[in-house]
């Protein structure tokens, strides 16, 4: 067998175990509340019956292992159980499923981080590249400087900055995200607008960084200095020589980065009441629907996990040393 | 051409006594030396810490006192004005300094003991246990930290106990990776190995032979978990799941006060108000952040480029 293959192999291996075991932790979390919170979720008054079919309709009879294995088999066809809002101490049962909350929801997420990514990841090539190209000139200065302002700052200030000069002094965009189902793309991208600009701000200084650190410490391999002694130009050298080589870890860099997405959606969604699973993720925390809690933290760290796989693949099918072994 | 006498004298020179430095002026030599923005850094911070420390000093007035007009505009006796039901923003901002440095500090510190400790043992052991460590390590990394925190939270609600207890676990696991990287490479040095041999305990080997040689990197690091850990405890209480009022906390203004910024048009410093203890956290991080990188060029040449 190909080495290559065997190592891809030996990663999605590992891959599907973490997923394995993050589930697990992910599903025990209900194990770990306190042993009256049939009570907590159905409120004070409700009566013994009540509180017994709420904890039947969990199983809590049941031994942990059967539990979660019936849990993962749900999950996989998608069934993710039901909300814990919406229950009433009467046994009058108005709750939701947890996949009619997050299903929609999580629409609204892809897109916001969709079309972040479409502006963010050229960008940040660009600005690598050329911050690389230009190194240690005033440009190059200038743009470190302010993406390593931007990193060491909350998001949440960038976002109220970007609102107060774009929304309330300037109302051209509206500080609301509302969107809805039936929004048209135009009206959709309209309001998006400034969330998109905060999400594409943070990771843009991420990723201009990786990628111009990874150009860079390319720029010191001998075979750039060759061609720099046979008289190649500046750019010649960057994308004749450096690029092709550069692509693995770029490759890295925007899945590395995608992965980040992924978690500053959360705060970002709240600022703008932006209607997504990060804002559905913080309500169900504060009111502690433990159902939907789960579910965000599963489509959460699931994305990440699998975007930290593909880098790594990514990183691995297209390394020369790999590809021809000794 | 002064008529001074000659007063140089080379026997004298080597004659006298050799002075050494005391610890000041080898710290004063250094800092003279140091960049504009590691001075900036080191204001910023002593700046802070004397906020903190003397908040009762100098805050107007008290941390919870809500006996003012809400939503008052910025005036000699408000300089920020007053929050949602009435408390004086200064004074919030001063407490605020307090709490959240307070807090972050501890949980850096927490996180420091549990993942320093637990890379040191799996450095110096390396057998079963280091691979147990490092495997729940590897899995705990795989879930994004703030979504892991978000989760944990709901589960045991939101006291400053489990939010320090939380966090300062789930940052650990970068700790410990640290620690056991620069450790292993100590561990294998002769002297651990005399120290070993002339029977010297785990405890004192970790502490007297490994730790003093890998401070620099673990120092570096410290600055930097901090500044983390800070953001994290920054976004989850402006999310509301972080630190409870009344306690004051920069997070938490910023989300109360959030809806001051739609009157810009009318009063552009009142839109003002919820950006400043944004611009509190921001200023905090920047500065650790300008240290750090200041300190990492002084240690070795490490992250010069980057």
């Amino acid at each position: 067998m190909h080495p290559v293959f065997k190592t891809v192999l030996k990663r999605l291996g590992l891959g599907v175990a973490t997923l394995f075991v993050v589930s697990a932790i992910i599903f025990s979390s209900i194990s770990m509340l306190p042993g009256d919170f049939g009570e907590a979720v159905l409120g004070q008054a409700a009566t013994e019956e009540t509180v017994a079919a709420f904890r039947d309709e969990l199983g809590l009879d049941e031994p942990a292992v059967v539990r979660y294995f019936q849990w993962v088999g749900a999950v996989a066809t998608g069934d993710l159980g039901t909300s814990f809002s919406g229950r009433s101490s009467s046994g009058v049962d108005r709750s939701r499923p947890v996949v009619d909350l997050v299903g929609p929801r999580l629409w609204n997420t892809l897109f916001l981080a969709g079309v972040t990514a479409m502006i963010a990841v050229p960008l940040a090539l660009l600005l690598g590249l050329t911050a690389a190209l230009y190194r240690g000139s005033v440009y190059d200065r200038a743009v470190n400087v302010t993406t390593l302002t931007t990193i060491a700052t909350p998001e949440f200030f960038v976002a109220y900055i970007l609102i107060l000069v774009f929304a309330a002094i300037n109302p051209w965009f509206p500080s609301l995200a509302n969107v809805q189902a039936d929004t048209p793309l135009a009206e959709r991208l309209y309001r998006v607008a400034l969330p998109a600009m905060t999400l594409t701000l943070v990771i843009v200084a991420h990723m201009m960084r990786m990628t111009r650190a990874a150009i860079i410490n390319l720029l010191a391999s001998p075979y750039i200095e060759m061609a720099r002694l046979k008289g190649a130009t500046p750019r010649e050298i960057i994308l004749r020589h450096a690029l092709p080589n550069a692509w693995a870890p770029i490759a890295t860099v925007i899945a590395f980065n995608l992965a980040y997405l992924v978690v500053g959606v959360v705060v970002v969604e709240v600022v703008f009441v932006y209607p997504g699973i990060g804002q559905l993720m913080v309500d169900a925390v504060t009111t502690r629907d433990i159902p939907v809690v789960q579910a965000c933290a599963l489509i959460f760290a699931g994305t990440y996990i699998l975007l930290n796989l593909i880098a790594d693949i990514i990183g691995i099918i297209t390394n020369p040393r790999l590809l021809h072994p000794r | 051409m002064s008529d001074a006498p000659e007063t140089y004298s080379a026997s004298a020179e080597v004659g006298a006594v050799r002075v050494r430095r005391t610890r000041t002026q080898r710290a004063w030599i250094v800092l003279r030396k140091a960049p504009i923005s590691a001075w900036f850094g080191l204001l910023v911070v002593t700046f802070y810490l004397c906020v903190a420390i003397f908040a009762p000093f100098i805050a107007p007035y008290g941390e919870a006192d809500s006996s003012f007009a809400a939503y008052a505009p910025w005036s000699d006796e408000h300089w920020f004005g007053t929050d949602q039901i009435g408390r004086d923003i200064l004074t919030r901002l001063i407490y605020g300094a307090r709490n959240t440095i307070g807090i972050a500090l501890a949980t850096t510190l927490l996180a420091f003991v549990i993942g320093g400790s637990l890379g040191l043992i799996a450095a110096i052991n390396r057998s079963w246990l280091d691979q147990l460590i490092s495997r729940a390590v590897d899995v705990l990394m795989a879930i994004p930290s703030l979504i892991f925190a978000l989760m944990l939270l709901s589960i045991f609600g939101s006291t400053v106990w489990s939010l320090i207890v939380i966090i300062a676990v789930l940052d650990s696991t970068r700790v410990f990776r640290l620690t056991r990287a620069v450790a292993v490479n100590v561990v294998v040095m002769d002297y651990v190995e005399a120290a070993r041999l002339r029977g010297e305990g785990l405890a004192w080997v970790m502490r007297r032979e490994i730790l003093p040689n890998i401070l620099p990197p673990m120092v570096a690091e410290f600055g930097l978990r901090f500044s983390f850990v800070f953001l994290t405890i920054a976004a989850l209480s402006f999310l509301g799941v972080g630190i409870q009022p009344p306690t004051a906390d920069w997070g938490s203004m910023v989300r109360e006060n959030a809806s001051l910024i739609q009157f810009a048009q009318f009063d552009l410093r009142a839109a003002f108000t919820p950006l400043l203890p944004a611009a509190a956290i921001a200023l905090l991080t920047v500065a650790v952040n300008f240290i750090v990188d200041w300190f990492l060029q002084q240690t070795s040449g490490l992250r010069d480029d980057l």
